[in-house]
């Protein structure tokens, strides 16, 4: 139903295409870009151009990257015998921000969703196995999402890369830190549990 | 009808929801398939946790909405850890709950397929089985009422000749005259399987070693099921 006209009612469609946002959302958001200041408008509708026309996947690691490369494929200092499997580019942000993780990356592009019918071939697994082969990779270290859809993929690449000899680990699960134990559920408290460690006093 | 109410249910699926909520699918004892939101549920500090992924079994006191309830509390009932944490019983639970959320109806309680679903996933995490899903999937058949025809030929009736196909259409086995035209074959040890699944005998089943025939019982289940539900069920691509 289209109650505005012409490019006003474009761009409400165009904006409730985007994820999270709902027809309500865009009609609101809609207005505000009309009343906003002309070069405000331009400067975003700019902003998604050059980021579209710039940035593309890393032909190595499938993160996001500005030409062939990522910033992480492209720094000689990172160790390339480990490697991180994610889910989507925004996961390594949240992993560069602990400052933990030395190593290169791998984004999958998604999980394996049973339910929506999203199995390995729809992922960058392919891509996976053959930088195994040709970089020289020691330990594999799966950091997908800890629900379903994540511990499937985990599971599923574990099974996949054990035989090659390689070493894979999962990161752990358990409390998270600054939260009360009593609310921690059954599954998150097991595995609490299970991957306690020796404590250095 | 509005307020908070209580009920025990099985999570079918989960989709996400703004930036950290998740719709959730539950099969429910007392009010059948309901649909509702948990907030915050993909935050790491969130208060429910695990619980209200798919498999679990979780005890729920949800706030009625028009359109989507919202849930306020959840303790678990039964983890069914095991299903999350091995690759095969995983691919195996999954189909079990896509069907039921197929064929249950939102707001109509069915306690018999209740009582199956949280049974066949208790059974699939203790036994590790890959009997369970085929089995269910023909007890869920049969509850549709769908009773498959396996002392007799299903088109012709005979009752002699060896039983060679199955057609659904038909809604049963073949002899080999009338497999020829049409149905889909069944060797000799899957029809010994389904006999004895569909014939009272689940247990011995059970206690089968692994073998090709439980496989290809599974497949024929999934294709009578999708036949009967008129639908796919996307998450067999990967049994
Ligand atoms: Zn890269």
């Amino acid at each position: 139903m289209a109650l505005y006209e012409g490019p006003v009612q474009n761009l409400i469609d165009e904006l409730g295409r985007l994820p999270g946002v709902g027809p309500k959302s865009a009609q609101r958001i809609a207005f505000y870009l009309l009343k906003a200041a002309p070069e405000d408008a331009k400067r975003l509708a700019q902003s998604i151009v050059d980021a579209k026309d710039r940035v593309s996947w890393c032909r190595r690691c499938f993160n996001i990257a500005e030409g062939e490369l990522c910033a992480f494929c492209k720094d000689e200092r990172r160790d390339a015998t480990l490697l991180c499997i994610v889910e989507e580019p925004r996961d390594i942000v949240a992993i560069e921000r602990t400052a933990e993780f030395r190593g290169r990356y791998h984004v999958l592009q998604g999980a394996i969703s049973p339910i929506e019918g999203v199995g390995p071939d729809q992922l960058r697994v392919k891509e996976l196995l053959h930088r195994i082969s040709g970089e020289g990779v020691e330990e594999i270290i799966l950091a997908t999402n800890p629900n379903i859809e994540g511990e499937a993929t985990a599971m599923y690449l574990a099974r996949l890369l054990k035989p090659a000899g390689i070493r894979v680990t999962r990161i752990a699960s358990g409390l998270p830190v600054g939260g009360d134990l009593e609310y921690a559920d059954e599954v998150t408290l097991g595995r609490a549990f299970e991957g306690r460690r020796e404590v250095d006093a | 009808m509005s307020g908070l109410y209580r009920d025990s249910g099985v999570v079918l699926r989960t989709i996400k929801l703004g930036e950290a909520d998740r719709i959730i699918t539950v099969f429910t004892q007392g009010n059948g398939k309901v649909r509702a939101v948990a907030k915050g549920v993909r935050k790491t500090t969130s208060k429910f946790g695990a619980r209200l992924e798919p498999t679990t079994h979780v005890a729920l006191q949800c706030y009625r909405g028009r359109e989507l309830d919202v849930v306020t509390q959840a303790e678990t009932i039964e983890a069914n850890r095991a299903l999350r944490e091995g690759y095969g019983l995983l691919t195996h639970a999954i189909p079990m709950l896509e069907a039921v959320d197929q064929v249950a109806q939102e707001r109509e309680p069915n306690p018999a397929l209740y009582r199956m679903l949280t049974g066949a996933l208790r059974t699939l995490a203790t036994t590790r089985s890959p009997v369970v899903t085929p089995a269910f999937f023909w007890k869920l058949l049969s509850l549709e009422g769908f009773h498959p025809l396996l002392d007799a030929c299903a088109r012709c009736s005979e009752n002699d000749a060896p039983l060679v196909a199955f057609d659904a259409d038909d809604g049963g086995m073949l002899c080999a005259p009338c497999a020829r035209g049409g149905g889909r074959p069944v060797s000799p040890a899957a029809f010994d399987v389904l006999q004895r699944m569909l014939g009272g005998g689940l247990n011995s089943v059970l206690a089968d070693p692994a073998g090709p025939a439980v496989g290809e019982v599974e497949r024929l289940a999934v294709t009578v099921l999708e036949h009967h539900i008129e639908r796919r069920l996307r998450s067999a691509t990967l049994l």
